[in-house]
């Protein structure tokens, strides 16, 4: 196995090598196929974690919904008396209130202001990102806010800094000028940079219809709950069922599958990165199959003087796999090279992961568009090929 | 009793088409010698390209033996034909004789590799053969860089340089100029003799045979005529008939 191995490699080698020219063009092709698949899956990844980003990090297991919500957030209604319905359930360690509204952050000088999910949270309850820099929130009606890393990129503030959020309630524009507490790490929503505010306080800024106006009214969205014990999700989910009346419990996967748009759009993005591959795999599929019909003669001599099959079928997969390897280097190198020029706003994230099983599927549509090629080399009748056959 | 290299015994090669059945290959014997070079003529459809394939270890006879080296080429395995072609026979083609991507010295050393042969005394040997071919300052061309004559010469090298029993040579001279035909046969006979290989030329150019121990012609695929001793030979080159 090593001799063919060492034979195989020394005749792939040397053809690549010899027809360099030939093979970079296809390594190219594959490099642009791979720049494409990255591009597409770090479109879906930064589209989803945009979604998803706040969710995701939440330090909860399941999410408390209003019955009928359909696992919506938006539409979700939820008052102070399921708060403490479901921090008295067995299993449940902490509960927190949280709500979402819109808001745009007027920035300094001429530029425009800048939208942002405003999200009430609880001080000191589940939903209250960590801060990496400056300090959590302090009372539930503090005029303060802890920005997400997005909205910090994007605005340049940092702790201490003051800010002026602008929201309509009624038919007016209203100012409310809060002190940045501090800053926490990326927690997008609804793929809009964040601020987090007080739960009371975010009551009070919120947009509201002409008839809230000055009306305290708080009820949140959903329930944010964190277990005692991460295993017993279902059990807990069970009691709390039971125990608080009008609710739907979603886990944190279930509830970012249920984001508006999401679904749709991952499998959007997944559809055309499985297209960009299949494309890949029929472009080398053509290209090696073309030249082994090219080298039918060369092969039939190969065969002639004592090749065997496993070798001539070797030297084409270790061929296949350099020019493709080749490619997909060059192509992650291109697609790193472009990240870096991208700005925050641009939803575009290199998520390990997600690059790492791309690569896998780019490193694998070499072999699997060559197989036909493979076969035919293998096929090969020397006879034939060296027009000896009567 | 002389042993030879090769030897054919009532070999037959028949094949199914529309209109029946056809004898390529009628009952042949024959025996080759080592250092002896040997011509197969004949006309076109005389079969000596079939039978030529059957010696190469190419094509299964239909029925009959081919011994070489005392081993039976027609009841081996696949397998075991491939190893006996890389081993034991040397080829020569008409065209497209080389790997196109490996430099005359690695044309020839590719036959050494295959056979596990490829040390300091094998690279020494495949660069002093092509040298003996007047390829000396040729070892490092691609075959896309050099002549016909160039590249059968280096054809010539690679048939040899594993110490094959037999060594086959299909048209050697099909795509050569007359003074370059005369070059190359004359330097593969030469070979051939000085090696002790069993050499077997298919030709249809009569002219070529002035370099061979015997010339076999083939007609409708039975052994017709066997040529021997230098006067017979070149009567059969003058005159120019099969």
């Amino acid at each position: 196995m090593k001799q063919i191995l060492s034979i195989s490699g020394y005749l792939a080698v040397k053809e690549v090598w010899r027809n360099r020219g030939r093979f970079l063009l296809v390594s190219l092709v594959i490099a642009l196929i791979t720049l494409l698949v990255l591009f597409i899956a770090a479109l879906g990844e930064g589209l989803g974690n945009g979604n998803r980003e706040y969710i995701s990090k939440l330090d909860a297991q399941l999410i408390v919904y209003q019955a009928k919500s359909d696992y919506l957030i938006a539409a979700s209604r939820l008052g102070s008396d399921r708060l403490e319905e479901i921090r008295g359930v067995d299993g449940v360690a902490d509960a927190g209130k949280f709500g979402a509204a819109s808001a745009a952050l007027i920035l300094p000088g001429d530029e425009d202001a800048l939208k942002v999910a405003l999200l009430g949270v609880e001080p000191g309850h589940t939903g209250e990102p960590q801060v990496v820099e400056g300090q959590q929130l302090g009372s539930d009606d503090a005029n303060e806010a802890i920005i997400d890393r997005s909205t910090a990129l994007r605005t340049g503030l940092v702790p201490g800094d003051t800010i002026t959020v602008r929201v309509t309630q009624g038919t007016e524009f209203e100012f409310f000028e809060l002190r940045v507490a501090g800053a926490t790490t990326g927690q997008q929503y609804s793929l809009q940079p964040s601020i987090f505010v007080p739960f009371d306080t975010w009551d009070r800024i919120r947009p509201k219809s002409a008839a809230e106006v000055a009306i305290p009214n708080p009820v949140a969205n959903v329930i944010l709950v964190r277990l005692e014990d991460a295993k017993q999700v279902e059990e807990v989910r069970q009691r709390i069922s039971a125990e608080a009346n009008d609710v739907e419990i979603a886990t944190l996967k279930e509830a970012i599958q249920a984001l508006p748009g999401y679904s749709a759009q991952q499998s959007t993005l997944n559809t055309q990165g499985g297209f960009t591959l299949f494309i890949g795999i029929l472009v080398i599929g053509g290209f090696f199959q073309i030249q082994i019909l090219q080298k039918v003669a060369q092969i039939g001599v190969l065969k002639a003087i004592g090749t065997a099959n496993p070798l001539v079928a070797i030297a084409s997969v270790i061929q296949i796999v350099v020019v493709t390897v080749i490619g997909v280097a060059i192509g992650g190198l291109l697609a790193f090279l472009f990240s870096l020029t991208f700005p925050p706003t641009v939803p575009i994230v290199f998520n390990g992961t997600t690059s790492a099983l791309a690569i896998v599927a780019l490193l694998l549509i070499g072999p699997l568009g060559g197989m036909v090629s493979i076969l035919y080399a293998v096929r090969i009748e020397p006879l034939k090929a060296l027009g000896l056959s009567s | 009793m002389t042993t030879y290299a090769l030897e054919t015994k009532s070999v037959v090669k028949t094949y199914q088409s529309d209109s029946g059945v056809i004898q390529a290959v009628d009952d042949v014997s024959l025996k080759v010698g080592a250092g002896e070079f040997v011509a197969l003529v004949g006309p076109s459809g005389s079969g000596k390209t079939t039978m030529l394939s059957i010696l190469a270890a190419l094509l299964q006879p239909t029925s009959g033996q081919i011994l070489l080296d005392g081993q039976d080429l027609a009841s081996m395995s696949d397998v075991d034909r491939v190893t006996m072609r890389r081993e034991k026979i040397g080829f020569t083609f008409q065209a497209n004789n080389l790997v196109p991507y490996l430099t005359a010295v690695e044309n020839v050393e590719l036959m050494l590799r295959l056979n596990k042969k490829l040390d300091k005394v094998g690279k020494l040997r495949a660069r002093e053969l092509l040298a003996r071919l007047g390829l000396g300052e040729r070892l490092h061309n691609l075959p896309g860089q050099m002549s016909g004559g160039q590249q059968q010469r280096v054809a010539i090298a690679r048939a040899l340089i594993h110490n094959p029993s037999l060594v086959l040579a299909d048209e050697p001279t099909a795509s050569l100029d007359t003074e370059r035909a005369y070059q190359v046969v004359e330097t593969f006979a030469g070979l051939i003799h000085e090696q002790g290989r069993a050499g077997i030329m298919v030709t249809h150019d009569l002219r070529m045979c002035e370099f061979v121990d015997r010339v076999l012609s083939m007609q409708d695929g039975k052994l017709v005529r066997i040529y021997t001793g230098k006067e017979e030979i070149m009567e059969l080159v003058k005159g120019g008939r099969h």
